[in-house]
């Protein structure tokens, strides 16, 4: 049995349906990541585990015992906000002590525990200051202690890097992987950035609209998506989704891609998945990740299925660590990723190969994945 | 021909001349004008000040706006101690106290009734609180005179409960007493006004921090009492100014429900004191006893007055 179960979760605001069945379940120790656009229900769902929203039907579950009707403060939970909603008008330690004091914790008590979190998160020497006297790092971490000093079965965060600038979201956003290990806590958060998603998690719902898209871990979420919604949200830079068509020759299957002002590439398809039979002479929609289209000496040397095609470079992005070239294929701008010392021209012709092992293809109509 | 073809530039440096000269008069016309309706709204407090300090003689002989010869204070202890109100001649200092009994407690519960009210219709929305709120706000337009004649009833069949109580358990507790009645009739028209400050205020208020509180363990009134009352500071200047001056100033609903006997307040004394007809018309006492009606508002804004408009905007801003 898992330590967090969210079974056929509804919830209804008048006639708009906020949530409309959510399944997800969460082994003891796990980190998952609800990840969506806003506006698709990933922080209501978030309220619902805290106990700050009503749910319309369904059970939530955490540890064995349905917390459906229980207090925010009896669930056993600690929950980290976006704008970290430190009291202003209590120091870092009446902060971080608010909740014991509400349970009638006694002061030495509090202490103490004031003491070990502010040993852990570094926060020592703000203890008396106030939340304005903070800076926006200093003040995530006394948001988190204040969640930390509960020692709860579960933590919610809530997008707590979003007001973060880069570079500090980057060293909080490992600080936070190091607690989850150093603890061993079970935490559910929530982000639209499907880079923190797919860093921090053990476990992704990706969700739209109310409902979870896929649910699995980051690795399944990535080379495996179940639709085209998934497959186009998670990764950076996005996954390229060709309009193609499905041909034959003999009794192999091969996909065949629009060139601009040239003939179209047929790239054969040697282990393609059984449905993609179903789609012959039917448009399809091919995805190929920008890694797996790159200059053929870099492409994967252990790679089963490479294909390789003259393409024209219509735009040339050096990344630093890596040469992003875009080309033209089905009509659409495709984003091919290279060595970063790849000699590549704009406006020239140059192979590229693609990886097919790693390609994905779904039908355009039900924008289900094809399998 | 040659008069047009003349360099622009004398011309240029003439008219911005000229320029210089019309924003000159300007400033001299705007600050002549500002300083002009500044002495004519400051003249009545000159009058009534040095009017205070003069003596009787130095009144009837003498110039209005002259300063005071031999500035004496004896006016405005005659007329705390000594001056008749009616028929009794006790001075106004009763009537001052019994002003205060009567307006603190009502400014008080007026504005923690607003603030719980404005607490609960932002961060407790429940249905209908728009309607609720707006009905609220109705109140406020509800002119004072309209409510005279309802609320004497109502205030009537308290007074008779009082009685009642009286009889049976021996007390009143309060109900009936004018000073009571009073408190109980500004709290109900305040309560109008002090939910529209709070409400306005509050919405504004993070959400997020009821949460956290929530998630905390705190109650309802924990909330209120550790979350939401310590960051109000610039809301609760705003509404305890706005209440205080207008529960002190108030004249209708004091002469219409404590116009009489010793429950009087300040408002209605005041009108009294210089209404009683016996001999002469001391104008210095009443100078002196307007002047000390008008010194607590004058006090709570000299006190909190920075924050009254930095709160009205915040306020307003937001709202």
């Amino acid at each position: 049995m898992a330590f967090l179960e969210i079974d056929g979760l509804r919830k209804r605001f008048g006639q708009i349906e906020i949530l409309k069945g959510i399944d997800v379940e969460l082994e003891k120790g796990g980190f998952l990541v609800l990840v969506g656009p806003s506006g698709c229900g990933k922080s209501t769902l978030l309220n619902t585990i805290a106990g700050l929203e009503t749910i319309t039907s369904g059970e939530i579950r955490i540890d064995g015992r349905a917390v459906n009707d229980l207090h925010p403060s009896k669930r056993d939970i600690a929950m980290v906000f976006q704008s970290y909603a430190l009291y202003p008008n209590m120091t870092v330690a009446g902060n971080i002590s608010f909740g014991m004091e509400m349970r009638g914790v006694p002061a030495d008590e509090r202490q103490k525990a004031i003491d070990k979190v502010a040993k852990v998160l570094q926060i020592g020497h703000l203890l008396q200051r106030k939340p304005s006297q903070l800076s926006g790092g200093q003040r995530q971490r006394v948001a988190m202690g204040r969640a930390l000093v509960r020692d709860p079965k579960l933590f919610l965060f809530d997008e707590p890097l979003s007001n973060l600038d880069a570079k500090l979201r980057v060293d909080m956003r490992i600080e936070i992987k190091r607690l989850h290990a150093t603890t061993g806590t079970t935490i559910v958060y929530v982000t639209h950035d499907q880079i923190e998603a797919m860093t921090l998690a053990t476990k992704i719902a990706v969700m739209r609209d109310g409902e979870v898209q896929q649910f699995g871990t980051p690795a399944e979420i990535y080379n495996n998506p179940s639709n085209l919604f998934v497959a186009d949200f998670m990764g950076s830079p996005a996954m390229n989704l060709i309009p193609a068509t499905v041909a034959t020759s003999g009794n192999a299957l091969s996909v065949v891609l629009q060139r601009e002002a040239r003939e179209p590439i047929s790239l054969p398809m040697a282990n393609a998945p059984a449905g993609l039979s179903a789609f012959q002479g039917k448009p399809i929609i091919f995805g190929v990740r920008p890694e797996s289209l790159t200059d053929p000496e870099g492409a994967e040397r252990n790679a089963s299925n490479i294909a390789t095609a003259d393409l024209h470079i219509e735009v040339v992005e050096p990344a630093g660590s890596d040469t992003f070239a875009v080309t033209n294929l089905g009509g659409k701008g495709v984003v091919a990723r290279l060595r970063a010392d790849a000699n590549i021209q704009p406006g020239t012709s140059t192979p590229l190969a693609f990886n097919l092992t790693k390609a994905v293809f779904f039908d355009p109509a039900t924008e289900n994945r094809i399998r | 021909m040659s008069t047009v073809a003349t360099p622009a530039r004398p011309t240029a440096s003439r008219q911005a001349s000229g320029g210089m000269n019309v924003k000159l008069v300007n400033r001299i016309v705007i600050y002549g004008l500002l300083a002009l309706f500044a002495l004519f709204y400051l003249m009545p407090l000159f009058v009534m000040l040095v009017t205070s300090f003069k003596t009787m003689d130095e009144i009837q002989n003498g110039n209005m706006l002259s300063l005071p010869k031999a500035p004496t204070f004896d006016p405005w202890l005659k007329a705390w101690g000594e001056t008749c109100v009616g028929l009794t001649c006790a001075g106004i200092k009763g009537y001052f106290w019994n002003s205060i009994k009567m307006v603190v407690p009502a400014v008080i519960i007026s504005t923690l009734l607003g603030a719980l009210n404005g607490y609960v219709l932002t961060k407790w929305r429940f249905r209908g609180a728009t309607l609720v709120f707006g009905l609220m706000l109705f109140a406020c337009f509800i002119p004072f005179q309209s409510v005279l004649l309802p609320m004497a009833t109502i205030l009537g069949s308290v007074g008779r409960f009082g009685v009642t109580l009286q009889n049976s358990i021996g007390t009143s507790l309060g109900l009936g007493n004018s000073t009571v009645n009073l408190v109980f009739v500004h709290v109900v028209y305040g309560i109008g006004f002090t939910t529209l400050f709070f409400r306005n205020y509050y919405e504004a208020f993070p959400t997020e921090l009821v949460k956290a509180a929530q998630v905390d363990g705190a109650s309802f009134f924990q909330i209120f009492r550790r979350i939401m009352l310590p960051n109000s500071m610039p809301i609760f200047v705003v509404t305890v100014i706005y209440q205080f001056t207008n529960i002190w100033n108030d004249f209708l609903f004091a002469s219409a429900y404590a116009g009489t006997g010793d429950s009087m307040p300040m408002t209605v004394a005041l009108n009294n004191v210089v209404n009683t007809s016996t001999g002469v018309v001391e104008y210095n006492v009443n100078m002196a006893a307007a002047m000390i009606a008008a010194l607590p508002t004058l006090l709570v804004y000299v006190l909190a007055g920075r924050y009254f408009v930095r709160g009205l905007m915040a306020g307003a801003v937001k709202g």
